[in-house]
């Protein structure tokens, strides 16, 4: 059973180095972490809940803003959006996203319109690719507990 | 015969007339142009013939002396005659030639008379029917001599013969007579054709004639040919007056140009130069072309391509020079044209090159700024991380030499702290970014606040002085906040290079260019060494007058830079004038424009807390101000002399250099302990009370300043140690460093114990951001107010009150800036008037709440998104104290807290 724990806390540990390493997560993050105790268990969980409901909503209202069979394109709108995805990502440690939404923003401020279509898609892709790898990162905490141990703190650094 | 005709012509020559080589009808007018069609300088072999025909043309006696005293007149006769010769030649040629054909033929009709003389043996009877010449007499006595020598042939011949038939006899003298008249006919027609001939001969080679048709040729081809040339010609004799000239466009009249040099002609640029290239060719003997361009107010500007060559008498003796002038400006226009293109071209094509050449490395050098930018940005969070933690370590209980050693590490993060924020102002300068503000102000406080920051920091006996012009505006617009960094900065420089004497600010208003205002900071005072050849650099970056400098008195190097870029920027210029031993003067002009009064701006509230807490109101209109060092022997032990008057009571406390941009800054062991002993000192201590109870200085004034003046603290700390072994002695030093510490430490508890759990609102449109901060207070034991707008952030102040408060700046509604000022709007007027003019809904409140609160200045701190759009420049602007940079991490909120809450 100790050899599980060890290799799941190892895999783990990987794991998490790798979402660093691979740009998708920053120190905020380990700040997160950092504001999870006893007192709010499942804090980091919880702000990231929230933060991809925000992504799905934001994503759809710029998409919904950048359609151009609607009518004219409200850059204002996405402009508004993106920021607003800019700072939920940068609280969480989304390092790509807000990258990317950095990047969407000057589209969004130059009006280019394609700059900001392509830049919507990747922001799309981006998030759901690092929603995938926080819930692998989550199954894999929980199976350290449910194995009995404890889930490590991994030191970036 | 021949012979004589030849020479009878020559002498003929001399009389005969010739006429004119010109038409006639055009030689009438010559006179008033002057030789348009009469070439008078044309040098011809007969040229005297027709000026003696016209003779209005001048100089008729030096041509013909000229022409036979020049060789080349004189080679040119010599050919005429060889060329006349040579033609009579052949005429004599040809008539000899005719005569010998004539004598041939002569001879064979005597041939035949003789023979049929023999035949007939007539002879001895009709001699007189020979047809004879004069000449050919001898010839018939030939004749008859060989007649008898053939006489035995023809008798033998005449033994064959019938002649003595009669009819046959008769028939053949007929014949024969026949014959013999044609043929004396022949003859004489002959003759006839020969004296004929001759006379032809004589009439047609009259050389008179001939020479005067060839002339004539040669004339209507040179006419032909120059009519329409623009060729200048003309004949000058040593001293370079014209003797002859021809000109195709002539603007003068002969009489004008005659006898006279091109210098008495004419007037204007080229003149004197063709002159000496004339004396030149005349000197040197040589011919030469060279091209000239006159500008005269005869003929404008015009080029002339001109040939010279000397002329020589017969004796080789240099007598004058033949000149001859094409005009070619437009075909120099063209070449100087083309030329001019060319190199354009070529001057194009290297812009271009180094255009590009500039473009690649300007990119390069945004790039790399650009980077350093956001280097000194990144660098700036961890090491103020480092600064806070040291100065938290300082409140600990530390024995001597950790307390020094921290300081040490204190200062040096500091000292980078100012270094990194310099290269961000710098770099904004630079690549454009800054942005300047224009509110409007009052330059008296600006100068009094500086000069107030700058007396609290100073541990020097130095006068401070402020002396403002009375026609110095009250109120004036433009960007105090840069103004204000400008004048700390040379300030503190002037304090820091000085080490007694005064030091002050000198303002007024210079009338050119209009409403230009002049900051002179004067310090005049026995400065440091600063050397003529010093004063190039001092404006650059990183750039200290020497590295003795450097090490002497610390710094960044790149202070004055900044102020150099940020006066540039707002449109004036800065110069220094230095001498040794004498002090410097930096002064800096700025064109400033004077605000309307109904422009109530909402960055002025900053500046209206000055105004309230100086409570005279014919303040604003005081042009001097003095700030001395109380007691020499405290207050050069390094504490901040008058200016702790206006350090709020709350500073008091604890160090006064606080927090800058939200990062903990110098808390100097001098500055700390000097206030110990201010506040041991009974006297001073009632005054400074006095002064923080009645005048609560609003912090945001007073943080500003203090960001402002960052270089006070470094200062005061890279001259501690100087100051400390010159002035006050070590002894003192350590003992106060040991009251200090204790005092610090009874500080940090009481903070602890006694300080209310403090209200703070966080205000925040962004859900998750919310979450994270308020877990990240809830760590740190606070609990927060949340408002998601500017509108509902005002509605909460308005009904609680609050310890602090937090401030996203990018917000729907109502943005965090404007929110801040309708804030401070309030704490100033006591109404909320200026928001419900921005719209908000202000429920009105209890009026004594509203009273209360107006006097106490409400901490905001900005959460800035760290895009070039939220600037802490704009921060402070718009009236915030500080700025955590986003993502707020707890270590940032947690400094933000300590310096904010006690």
């Amino acid at each position: 059973m100790d050899a599980l724990i060890a290799q799941l806390q190892r895999q783990f540990r990987d794991y998490t180095i790798s979402l660093y390493q691979q740009g998708f997560l920053d120190d905020q993050f380990t700040e997160l972490k950092k504001l999870q105790d006893d007192g709010s268990p499942d804090f980091v969980a919880e702000v990231l809940t929230l933060f991809f409901e925000d992504c799905v909503k934001l994503i759809s209202n710029m998409a919904r803003a950048l359609d151009k069979t609607t009518g004219t394109v409200d850059f204002s709108q996405v402009g508004a959006s993106v920021h607003q995805l800019k700072g939920s990502s940068s609280s969480v440690g989304a390092k790509r996203v807000k990258a990317l939404c950095v990047s969407f923003k000057e589209y969004c401020e130059a009006k280019n319109y394609e700059g900001c279509v392509r830049c919507l898609q990747q922001v799309d892709i981006e998030y759901k690719a690092l929603k995938t790898k926080l819930q692998d990162m989550f199954n894999l905490e929980k199976q350290i507990i449910q194995a009995g141990g404890r889930v490590p703190q991994v030191d970036i650094n | 015969m021949v012979c004589e005709m030849e020479t009878d012509q020559i002498e003929e020559m001399d009389v005969e007339v010739l006429p004119s080589m010109w038409p006639e009808n055009v030689g009438t007018e010559a006179d008033k142009q002057f030789n348009v069609e009469k070439p008078a300088g044309d040098l011809d072999t007969l040229k005297e013939v027709t000026i003696e025909e016209t003779p209005t043309i001048a100089d008729l006696t030096r041509l013909p002396e000229l022409m036979n005293s020049t060789q080349q007149g004189s080679s040119q006769l010599t050919n005429l005659v060889k060329q006349w010769e040579y033609m009579q030649d052949n005429a004599v040629r040809l008539l000899r030639e005719e005569l010998k054909n004539l004598n041939r033929q002569r001879e064979e009709a005597e041939a035949k008379e003789l023979k049929i003389i023999e035949e007939y043996k007539f002879e001895t009877n009709e001699p007189e029917n020979v047809p004879v010449l004069d000449e050919t007499s001898d010839l018939f006595r030939r004749f008859r001599q060989k007649k008898r020598d053939a006489l035995v042939d023809s008798k033998k011949i005449e033994i064959y013969e019938e002649f003595d038939t009669v009819a046959y006899w008769k028939q053949k003298a007929l014949n024969l007579e026949k014959m013999l008249e044609a043929s004396t006919e022949r003859e004489r027609r002959l003759i006839e054709k020969l004296s004929e001939s001759l006379k032809t001969m004589e009439s047609q080679s009259a050389p008179v004639q001939e020479l005067t048709q060839n002339l004539k040729r040669a004339e209507g081809f040179l006419h032909f040919i120059l009519q329409n040339a623009p060729i200048v010609m003309g004949h000058q004799d040593k001293d370079l007056r014209y003797l002859f000239i021809y000109n195709k466009y002539p603007s003068l009249r002969e009489q004008d140009i005659l006898g006279k040099t091109d210098v008495e002609i004419f007037h204007g640029g080229g003149v004197k130069e063709s002159q000496d290239f004339k004396r030149e060719v005349l000197e040197k003997g040589k011919a030469s072309k060279r091209e000239i361009t006159f500008t005269t107010d005869l003929f404008g500007s015009k080029t002339f391509l001109i040939y010279v060559e000397p002329v020589y008498n017969k004796a080789g003796e240099k007598i004058g020079i033949n000149y001859m002038g094409m005009e070619v400006t437009e075909q120099v226009d063209k070449r100087e044209k083309m030329a001019k293109l060319r190199e354009d071209n070529a001057v194009r094509k290297a812009m271009e090159s180094e255009l590009n050449k500039t473009i690649h490395i300007t990119e390069e050098t945004m790039r790399a700024k650009q980077m350093l930018a956001t280097m000194s940005h990144e660098i700036r969070s961890p090491l103020s991380g480092v600064v806070g933690m040291a100065e938290i370590l300082s409140n600990t209980k530390l024995d001597k030499e950790q307390r020094q050693l921290l300081n040490v590490m204190i200062s040096s993060g500091d000292l980078v702290l100012q270094l990194i924020n310099d290269i961000l102002d710098l770099s904004k300068v630079e690549s454009g970014v800054m942005r300047l503000e224009a509110t409007k102000f009052r330059p008296r406080e600006v100068v009094k606040h500086v000069l107030q920051t700058a007396a609290a920091s100073l541990k020097k006996s130095l006068t401070l002085e402020g002396n403002i012009a009375d026609d110095v505006p009250i109120e004036v617009v433009g960007d105090v906040l840069r103004i204000r960094q400008i004048l700390t900065n040379l300030i503190s420089n002037a304090i820091k290079f000085t080490h007694e004497g005064n030091v002050g600010i000198k303002l007024q208003v210079i009338s050119e260019p209009p409403f230009a205002r002049e900051n002179a900071l004067n310090a005049d005072t026995e400065e440091h060494e600063q050397n003529e050849n010093a004063i190039p650099c001092l404006f650059k970056k990183y750039m200290q007058a020497s590295a003795d400098h450097a090490r002497k008195y610390g710094g960044t190097g790149l202070g004055l830079a900044i102020c150099k870029q940020l006066v540039e920027l707002m449109g004036g210029q800065l110069t220094v004038t230095s001498r040794v031993n004498e002090g410097s003067t930096f002064t800096f002009i700025l064109p400033y424009k004077v605000g309307t009064s109904d422009d109530y701006s909402d960055d002025q509230d900053e500046f209206s807390d000055m105004a309230d807490h100086q409570s005279e109101p014919d303040d604003t209109a005081e042009g001097y101000f003095q700030f001395k060092p109380l007691l020499g022997s405290i207050y050069t032990n390094g504490g901040p002399g008058i200016g702790n008057d206006f350090l709020p009571h709350k500073v008091m406390l604890t160090s006064p250099i606080k927090l800058i941009n939200g990062f903990v800054a110098d808390p100097s062991n001098n500055t700390g302990q000097s206030e110990m002993l201010q506040l041991e000192n009974g006297g001073y201590v009632d005054e400074s009370k006095l002064e923080t109870s009645s005048g609560h200085c609003p912090e945001s004034a007073h943080q500003y300043e203090n960001g402002n003046g960052r270089c006070f603290s470094k200062e005061s700390e890279s001259c501690s140690s100087s100051q400390a072994s010159s002035e006050g002695g070590t002894l003192e030093m350590e003992s106060e460093l040991t009251v200090s510490s204790h005092t610090e430490e009874e500080k940090a508890e009481t903070d602890l114990k006694e300080t209310p759990k403090p209200k703070i609102l966080l205000v925040e449109d962004n859900k998750i951001n919310i979450m994270v901060a308020k877990s990240m207070m809830k760590q740190l034991g606070h609990s927060m107010d949340i408002a998601n707008n500017g509108v509902e952030a005002i509605t909460a102040i308005n009904h609680s009150s609050y310890d602090l408060v937090l401030m996203d700046v990018c917000m729907p509604v109502l943005d965090g800036l404007k929110a801040t000022r309708l804030i401070r709007s309030y704490e100033e007027t006591g109404n909320w008037n200026a928001a419900i003019e921005a719209g908000v809904d202000i429920k009105t409140l209890e009026n004594e709440q509203v009273s209360v609160r107006s006097t106490n200045r409400l901490p905001i701190i900005a959460m800035t998104a760290n895009t070039l759009a939220e600037s802490s420049e704009e921060c402070y602007a718009n009236g915030m104290d500080s700025f955590i940079s986003k993502p707020v991490t707890l270590q940032k909120l947690r400094e933000c807290l300590q310096q904010y809450l006690h």
